[in-house]
């Protein structure tokens, strides 16, 4: 009788031996001596007070002290709002450049913009948008004179959440083109054939089948937007003077000590941080996977 | 076509969004610039010329610009080779050195900074004996130099390790590893005579991100009190308002070039954000 069954193939050489990791051993010990001991290092500091002893104190505060809590708060909805945000209007500028209708040479340098301005963040930055909504800056005066609109007396305020959300979606939205850009050229001229051959318009194309296709892809990018925002501190600082209470202000507050100082409880808000970032990034690498089935 | 129908053509919602988005980058930039030209209308460039005669200015930029420099050195070093055995021996690495170059994503600067002092501000000893090793990093300044140094090569790391990877993707590693090797060629010569002229594009993408992500990083100089240019930024910002717009247009035009160059060599592949 003919041996029907198929074996599954092995695959090859499936373990290394260890000599064939000494190759990578470099890289390995410079990640756990800057990288992985830092961290855990600040781990186990979250449990200790300032005498040095062992306490869960830190740790239960960080979910029982009101500051603490309106500081994750704070930091988590100027991601949102600002990853959301920044998210839209990338994505629709990434739209006019890729597939469109704009001429090819707005492409390349909105993309070349785009790798500037999303490196662009921290003093410089917040100088920048001083000077352009702060009380005297360039906006806020032409607002002033020509429409005779004192933003000011309206209630915004540079240095609130309002303002630092616009000055983080400075740095979020060309992000958000950079990632979004590829993505859009992998949408295929025969998806859209197909659908205009079945009579499909141009909303319900792009309701039925652009966006369904992109959407992981969307809303991963929207994740990193949000970890970008959320882990920002040079930013912040240098716009309020640490005046605001987002998390990376707070545990810098804590941990250098002018006033408050308990560093185990800054530690165990970055730790607390860490987990959030971690939940965000598995979300985006789950995401990740699904979209490049589709975008290969 | 006429002219309804070329009307019809006429991409007016890109059109829109694009205006919009153009705006929002060139308005703060352009304020930026008028405001720091508006501190003596005798002598426009009165901010510039301030900012230029500063003697911190030139200390602290070129010592900003010496860190970037030992920090694509050493990155390339430890990068290189990694990521050049990983594609020729040792697939099944990859998964877990990928995971570590998106580790600095997860731990934001300010975590890497305390965690690095709380650990090496204390003397490295020889594991259970009283040996000591080195005096703490944090005592003396090529330790504090080491220090910063690995921490913008780990915030420059996922950048770096990207661009060398994809760099990779596009030379044929095997073939030109075994032709060499059939010539008698060592590792040490394999690496810097084949491999880096080969993916010398993807090098340089690599290298001037990580030049724009360490020039005018403030977290780690500041909490290591280092005297980098993104400290001495911020410092002058809380004391002057022309001096630091005109700084603040320069640091911008100079992000600009590098990013230009590298548009210029790669065609757009390989940007993403820097630390924040």
């Amino acid at each position: 009788m003919a041996q029907t069954t198929v074996k599954p193939i092995k695959q090859p050489a499936a373990t290394a031996s260890w000599k064939t990791w000494l190759g990578v051993t470099p890289f390995l010990i410079f990640a756990v001596l800057f990288l992985f001991l830092p961290s855990l290092r600040l781990f186990t500091a979250s449990f200790t007070n300032p005498e040095g002893k062992f306490t869960l104190d830190n740790v239960t505060q960080l979910v029982s002290e009101p500051f603490i809590v309106n500081a994750y708060k704070l930091s988590i909805q100027i991601s949102a709002v600002t990853a959301l945000g920044g998210g839209i209007l990338g994505f629709l500028m990434a739209y006019s450049v890729t597939v469109g209708g704009l001429p090819k040479s707005l492409r390349s340098a909105l993309i070349t913009f785009s790798g500037v301005a999303s490196n662009f963040a921290g003093v410089p930055l917040a100088f920048a948008f001083v000077a352009t909504l702060g009380r005297q800056g360039f906006i806020t005066h032409i607002l002033r004179d020509y429409l005779g609109l004192n933003i000011y007396e309206t209630g915004f305020n540079l240095y609130s959440f309002a303002g630092l959300s616009l000055v983080y979606m400075y740095f979020q939205f060309p992000l958000m083109v950079l990632i979004m850009a590829p993505a859009l050229d992998g949408l295929k001229r025969e998806w859209r054939e197909a659908a205009e051959n079945l009579g499909a318009n141009t909303t319900q194309y792009w309701l039925k089948v652009a966006l369904p296709v992109l959407l992981p892809s969307i809303l991963g990018a929207m994740i990193l937007l949000f970890g970008n925002a959320f882990g920002a501190y040079a930013t912040a600082y240098a716009l309020t003077g640490g005046r605001i209470g987002i998390v990376t202000i707070q545990i810098g507050a804590q941990i250098r000590g002018d006033v408050l100082y308990n560093p185990g409880l800054g530690y165990a808000m970055a730790i607390g941080m860490v987990v959030v970032m971690a939940i965000s990034l598995a979300g985006y690498s789950w995401l990740q996977a699904r979209t490049e089935r589709w975008l290969k | 076509m006429n002219f309804f129908s070329r009307l019809r053509r006429f991409p007016f919602w890109s059109w829109v969004w694009f205006i919009i988005g153009a705006l929002y980058f060139i308005l703060p930039l352009f304020a930026t610039f008028e405001f720091s030209l508006t501190w003596d209308p005798e002598i426009p460039l009165k901010a510039y010329q301030r900012a230029f005669e500063d003697n911190d200015f030139w200390e602290t930029f070129g010592y900003s610009n010496m860190l970037a420099l030992a920090t694509i050195i050493a990155s390339v070093i430890l990068i290189v080779p990694t990521a050049y055995w990983i594609r020729l021996r040792l697939p099944e690495a990859r998964r877990i050195v990928e995971f570590i170059t998106l580790m600095p994503f997860v731990v934001p600067a300010i975590i890497l900074v305390f965690g690095m002092i709380r650990i090496y501000s204390s003397p490295i000893d020889v594991p259970f004996t009283e040996i000591q090793l080195m005096q703490p990093l944090t005592n003396f300044k090529t330790g504090t130099n080491i220090l910063i140094v690995a921490g913008y090569m780990v915030l420059a790391m996922p950048y770096m390790y990207r661009s060398v990877d994809t760099g990779m993707r596009t030379v044929d590693i095997r073939t030109l590893t075994e032709a060499a090797q059939s010539l008698g060629a060592n590792w040490f010569v394999i690496i810097t005579r084949i491999i880096l002229p080969n993916i010398r594009s993807a090098l340089l993408s690599g290298a001037l991100l990580t030049f724009a992500i360490v020039v005018g990083e403030v977290t780690l100089a500041t909490f290591l009190g280092v005297n980098a240019f993104g400290p001495y930024l911020f410092l002058l910002g809380q004391h002057r308002a022309y001096e630091p717009a005109a700084l603040s247009f320069i640091s911008f035009l100079l992000t600009w070039a590098a990013m230009g160059l590298l548009q210029l060599v790669s065609g757009g592949q390989g940007q993403a954000a820097g630390a924040h």
